[in-house]
């Protein structure tokens, strides 16, 4: 995002720059400033949490404890987090198993019409998930999949793949044509080809696609709710869990919500400049 | 079968011809997604076609477009279509001026660039559940808000946001989270202008003002097109927050909540919901064309070069 200087700032005075980035720190700040108040929300007692805002208070790990310990009947957050872990990785796995192939098929050697092909699957995208839950969840119910793990994994992948296959195509196209064709000539098929030169060639952008993939499957609540609500349910909905009726719940909803959003938040600031090419750009080239 | 599809080259030692053999790989994504959306979608437009209660149990009857029929006079069904285009404009144009504006900030050198950037893309990281927790009950909460207490100090009453502007409320919460992701189009779109123009228009003499408007703004048009549009299709099917803070009700029951509610929510009226779940479709298709039709233009560009 930062590659290079930007030819703008040419013959603007030192002071107008300045107030420029004073200004952006300020708007980050105050934009941020609600995570920040969780994370301190969830170091604070129930006693201080609910109460005027507060920004000095004995902290505490308690809260983290009350909230991973496991509690009886309710959704354990051992549990969830497994449930959680395991349909997003095998979800994802599958994603790309059926998406490389896919984006080979419409970037290196395009299929007749790939161009309808693209759009079908992003189109696909455009289809609320609200006109295919009822026949969903009936099909769960008759093939006894109600509260799996397995049914998430199925939908996941069907969320996920679209926007895979879009991503990897573009990231496939850069990798240099003479590259390919010199494997072909030595005889490489398909599974040539791609061993050798374009997944390591592309694995920064096969990882950056994996990475959203396991965002947005891991952040889900939607198919979650509706089809486990009982066993095999997820993180999201263990973090609603927290929310109490009777008596404070404010300091141990916010320690659930850090421990829920971490995994996906530091993934996302360490790969964010992949990230953003991959959403940005993905979605253009 | 290979023949019709116009291949001149030999088959191969396997038997496929060259088009089927570039297709092969293909096929299982392409298989997985038709079964997967286009299979329960039909099915859907099927159901909106019959009376189908789940519980109580009653035998399905064909009633064509009689669900349809009624749509027009239910109050319920108007109600949550215009929450739906309020929750989905308002969080759209909000986002989209908001990230801009966080963009063109984002877009020049400044000490902790990389930093700024990193705290503006968090909101869009959180899980959509926690960012409607989290706003419900330390932002807008009636007694210990920050927000509250903000109008407190200010000399102000405070308000029950969430439970006299439920709409504002979670247009807000959809505008912090979705603001970040108008941005990085925005930004991406910044960054890909050609530096040379810009230089030869200030050597011209022309106000930073000015090259914003006559220039920049062209060149961001179709970003700022492309993030309206996906927004769009991405808002409109909002549920979560609305599920978390407000558990639905007038003001806050969008489409998507309206047909939970109607049918697995506890309505189990599968037939009726079904119509409603076809209505959100159709006005999705229609943004979608449009959207296509973006997105097409710019593939065009690729082809050329």
């Amino acid at each position: 995002m930062s590659d290079g200087p930007s030819p703008r700032v040419v013959g603007e005075s030192r002071s107008v720059n300045g107030a420029f980035g004073l200004l952006a720190w300020v708007v980050g700040l105050a934009y941020f400033f609600p995570v920040f108040w969780m994370v301190l929300n969830s170091f604070k007692s129930e006693l201080d949490a609910n109460a005027s805002p507060k920004l000095f208070f004995h902290p505490t790990l308690d809260r983290y404890r009350d909230v991973t310990k496991s509690t009886t009947g309710l959704l354990s957050f051992g549990e969830a987090f497994t449930n959680s872990a395991v349909v997003v990785l095998v979800s994802t796995l599958i994603v790309l198993t059926l998406a490389i192939p896919a984006a080979y098929a419409l970037a290196i050697r395009p299929v007749a019409k790939w161009r309808d092909v693209l759009f079908f699957f992003i189109s696909t995208k455009f289809l609320p998930v609200v006109a295919s839950v009822l026949p969903i969840w009936i099909l769960a119910k008759n093939l006894n999949l109600l509260n799996t793990r397995m049914a998430l994994i199925i939908l996941y992948t069907g969320i996920n793949l679209p926007l895979a296959v879009w991503m990897l195509r573009s990231f496939f196209r850069e990798i240099p044509r003479e590259l390919i064709e010199a494997a072909e000539i030595d005889g490489a098929g398909l599974k040539g080809q791609l061993t050798s030169i374009i997944l390591p060639m592309a694995a920064p952008g096969i990882a950056a696609t994996a990475l959203l993939c396991v965002i947005f499957a891991w952040n889900e609540f939607f198919y979650a709710v509706q089809l486990n609500p009982v066993q095999g349910s997820t993180v999201p909905i263990w973090v609603t869990t927290n929310i109490s009726t009777r008596g404070d719940f404010l300091a141990k909803l916010s320690a659930a919500s850090v421990l829920a959003c971490i995994p996906v938040v530091l993934a996302g600031w360490i790969a964010q400049k992949r990230m953003i090419r991959g959403l940005a750009m993905g979605a253009i080239k | 079968m290979n023949t019709t599809l116009g291949t001149r080259i030999a088959p191969r030692p396997l038997g496929l011809s060259e088009s089927w053999r570039r297709r092969l790989p293909l096929l299982p994504a392409l298989v997985f997604t038709i079964l997967l959306t286009q299979v329960p979608f039909v099915m859907s437009i099927w159901y909106s076609l019959t009376d189908w209660k789940v519980v109580p149990p009653t035998p399905r009857q064909f009633v064509g477009l009689g669900n349809y029929g009624k749509l027009v006079s239910d109050h319920f069904f108007r109600q949550a279509a215009w929450t739906s285009i309020e929750l989905t404009v308002v969080p759209v144009l909000g986002s989209i001026l908001l990230g801009t504006a966080f963009a063109l900030l984002l877009d020049r050198k400044f000490f902790g660039q990389g930093l700024v950037r990193t705290l503006l893309i968090t909101p869009f990281l959180l899980m959509p559940v926690v960012v409607g927790l989290i706003w419900k009950n330390q932002m807008f909460h009636g007694l210990y808000g920050v927000i509250n207490w903000v109008i407190e100090k200010l000399g102000g009453t405070p308000v029950e946001f969430i439970s006299r502007y439920p709409t504002w409320a979670i247009a807000a919460t959809l505008i912090w989270q979705w603001t970040p992701f108008m941005m990085l189009i925005i930004l991406a779109g910044l960054q890909s202008q050609p530096g040379d123009v810009l230089e030869a228009a200030k050597v011209d003499g022309a106000t930073p003002f000015g090259i914003f408007r006559q220039l920049t703004l062209g060149h961001l048009r179709p970003y700022m097109e492309l993030g309206i549009l996906l927004g769009t299709v991405y808002l409109i099917q909002v549920y979560d927050q609305v599920a978390v803070m407000t558990g639905g009700g007038p003001g806050s029951t969008n489409l998507p909540y309206f047909v939970f509610e109607r049918s697995i929510g506890g309505g189990w009226d599968f037939g009726r919901a079904s119509s409603y779940s076809i209505v959100v479709v159709i006005a999705s298709i229609i943004i979608a064309t449009v959207a296509l039709r973006v997105l097409s233009g710019l593939l065009k560009g690729e082809e050329i070069a």
